[in-house]
């Protein structure tokens, strides 16, 4: 066991009080909320007991698992990566959200908010997306419940995640191209957000990660615990480290809840240019409190990161609390450090992972070794999707 | 009297406070002063492009309350910020910032009134107190979708009237006034004393006056920066604005218990 940030009496408190319900109010410690139009509210709040309902429904949740087990192709494997293992001296296993149907995690919160929408009797999902990963999710879902799907995509995204786009269009859904301010996914949920308030009564806003009002952050993280639940069932031990990479965060918050009550490292990794955690400050931005990537004024900045996924300057509350409370640590990687990190993984084991669960990669391969991932460390890493999406941005930064 | 609140946002252009003195000099009751941010959530197209024409100038909260202080003695007409969360928290992890020092920051530059339309009333207790602190009315906003018993705490929470969202969408312009107006400000009106103005797809000084006839005034917004946007010129908006204040005069005059009912409401300043 290596440098475990807390022991003892205090991590037992912290486990018992982290990664469960949030507070009645939706906070987590300081974090949360629900900073929404008075338009939305009621919506926020029927959604808050559908979930409470559904989640305390054991029809609900064989539902849940069936689509898990005989369509999302669930559970994922956890590959040891005996190759790059050697060659870093520690232990790396792989959970493979990648091997998920889509081809990452977010078709997990998606089955469980398309089952949820029809439970709530909507007839439309309404979704934003930065890579695209989300946008085929809800587009899978929705063509499978037989609902509309309409994504708010930025123009930037949509340039260079052309793939997806193809993909969500093929599937049924609408792609609306955001073009206002840095058109990326901040501005994207902007405009789902503003499309939702317009279509409250037949449409449910499906949330693609663990940040936007209260109930979203904790209910996106209940549905993505199944990462971490399934990979704590099959790894051999309670790793030392546990890694993932964090934009809004929700691969990480699914892993973390696996092992938030274990001595286990939790490690989220951020893209240098979109750094919430890491170079933000508390504010509020679609919906919640957390920290914020801000100017002086406190004006929202735009995030900067070769993967549009992580291209975002919020960050789900949940992390701003484990940030705060220290069960989480957060660290940055480079742009140039993802890229590598795509090829070392592909060369090593085989497997082209996205540039967004590369940051979790590149971390890694930069800390084994050092005092932050000592030599003999066992760490698990969620590779939360596949880079298949990216070929494009690959193609033009790497040869 | 019918109330005119017509809105500016801040910074759109170097002589933006001419617009505000225009708004004045065309009769409005108080100006809504949209400091911009970032991302408005609640704000259609119009007020997007007016707020990121102010923000690609360089203007910030700090630089517009410094417009507003330097023009004080021009200005007798009430001043309500309508601007977002982050501006409004901004800092409160820091001594010096948050909501406190923010609502003592408007009313040193002579604003009274606040509108944050991403802080519902569940939120609103610590700005609500840093408000009353500053001496700044906290107005609350309700939507057609408000339950009663929300709408009940709003009429008793929010300060100098009530802002009545109009329709289900965000701000813009529109062909015709939302059905789910009048049924709103008669809710509305239902519970609490405080005048009820009608706000979101004012557009038009006869939608103006239709809409006066179930609330006690409108909030009009994109309508005017449109035109501001498009280049029209503070006296080109001061006829804009005396239009839709003839609209509401008119109204008035169909309505002899008008005046009288406002003035016993008495949160006119």
């Amino acid at each position: 066991m290596t440098g475990a940030a807390m022991t003892g009496a205090a991590m037992t408190e912290a486990a018992m009080t982290t990664m469960s319900a949030p507070a009645p109010t939706g906070r987590f410690g300081e974090f949360g909320g629900r900073y929404v139009p008075e338009s939305l509210i009621p919506a926020c709040a029927a959604l808050e007991t559908a979930f409470r309902e559904a989640w305390a429904d054991p029809a609900f949740h064989e539902q849940l698992s069936r689509l898990r087990s005989q369509y999302a192709g669930r559970p994922t494997a956890l590959t040891p990566a005996h190759n790059l293992s050697a060659q870093l001296g520690v232990t790396l296993l792989l959970k493979r959200e990648d091997l998920a149907h889509t081809g990452s995690h977010k078709i997990n919160n998606v089955l469980g908010q398309a089952l949820l929408a029809r439970r709530m009797g909507k007839s439309r999902l309404i979704a934003e997306t930065g890579a695209g990963q989300h946008g085929v999710a809800t587009a899978t879902a929705a063509a499978l419940f037989g609902l509309r799907a309409t994504v708010y995509m930025g123009e930037r995204d949509i340039a260079r995640q052309r793939h997806n786009v193809f993909r969500m269009e093929l599937l049924g859904a609408e792609v609306i191209p955001v073009t206002s301010g840095s058109r990326t996914l901040k501005d994207a949920t902007n405009e789902a957000m503003r499309a939702w308030v317009a279509a409250v009564d037949e449409a449910h806003f499906c949330l693609g990660s663990v940040g936007g009002p209260h109930p979203y952050p904790w209910l996106v993280r209940e549905l993505q615990r199944v990462i971490g639940e399934e990979a704590r069932a099959q790894a051999p031990a309670v790793p030392d480290v546990v890694v993932a990479c964090v934009g809004g965060g929700s691969n990480a918050a699914g892993t973390f809840a696996g092992f938030v009550d274990t001595p286990a490292r939790l490690i989220g990794v951020e893209a240098a240019g979109g750094a919430a955690m890491t170079d933000g400050m508390p504010g509020v931005v679609h919906g919640y409190r957390s920290m914020v990537l801000q100017d002086a004024h406190g004006q929202v900045l735009e995030a900067e990161s070769i993967a549009a996924g992580l291209d975002y300057p919020g960050v789900g509350p949940e992390h701003a609390h484990l940030g705060a409370t220290g069960r989480a640590e957060y660290r940055t990687v480079t742009d140039d450090e993802v890229l590598d990190a795509v090829r070392r993984l592909a060369r090593a084991e085989g497997i082209i992972c996205a540039l967004e669960s590369a940051h979790a990669v590149a971390w890694v391969l930069r800390a084994a070794g050092t005092p932050d991932l000592p030599t003999g460390s066992a760490v698990l890493l969620t590779l939360s999707g596949r880079g298949d999406k990216d070929m494009a941005t690959l193609a033009g930064e790497v040869r | 009297m019918k109330r005119l609140n017509p809105y500016l946002t801040a910074g759109i252009t170097p002589d933006w406070i001419d617009y505000l003195l225009a708004f004045q000099a065309a009769g409005a009751d108080a100006v809504e002063i949209g400091l911009p941010f970032s991302d408005p959530m609640l704000d259609g197209a119009t007020i997007q492009r007016a707020s990121d024409q102010a923000l690609r100038r360089g203007v910030t909260v700090t630089s517009i309350l410094d417009d507003l202080t330097a023009a004080r003695e021009h200005i007798r007409v009430p001043l309500i910020a309508m601007t977002y969360a982050n501006l409004v928290f901004h800092g409160d992890a820091r001594p010096g910032g948050g909501p406190e020092a923010f609502c003592r920051r408007l009313a040193a530059a002579g604003i009274s009134g606040l509108i944050v339309p991403d802080v519902p009333v569940d939120e609103a207790g610590h700005l609500q107190a840093s408000a009353t602190a500053a001496g700044i009315d906290l107005v609350l906003l309700a939507a057609p979708v408000t339950p009663p018993d929300r709408l009940a705490e709003i009429g008793r929470r929010s300060k100098n009237f009530v802002y009545a969202v109009s329709i289900m969408d965000t701000t813009g312009e529109r062909d015709a006034l939302a059905t789910t107006a009048a049924p709103l400000a008669e809710r509305i009106k239902a519970v609490t004393d405080l005048p009820v103005l009608i706000g979101f797809g004012i557009s038009t000084p006869e939608q103006a006056a239709t809409a006066a006839r179930s609330g006690d005034g409108v909030v009009v917004g994109a309508a005017l920066m449109r035109r501001v946007l498009d280049g029209a010129s503070p006296d080109d908006l001061r006829v804009e604005v005396a239009a839709f204040r003839a609209a509401l005069d008119q109204v008035d005059q169909e309505m002899p218990d008008a005046r009288a009912h406002t003035e016993v409401s008495g949160d006119r300043r």
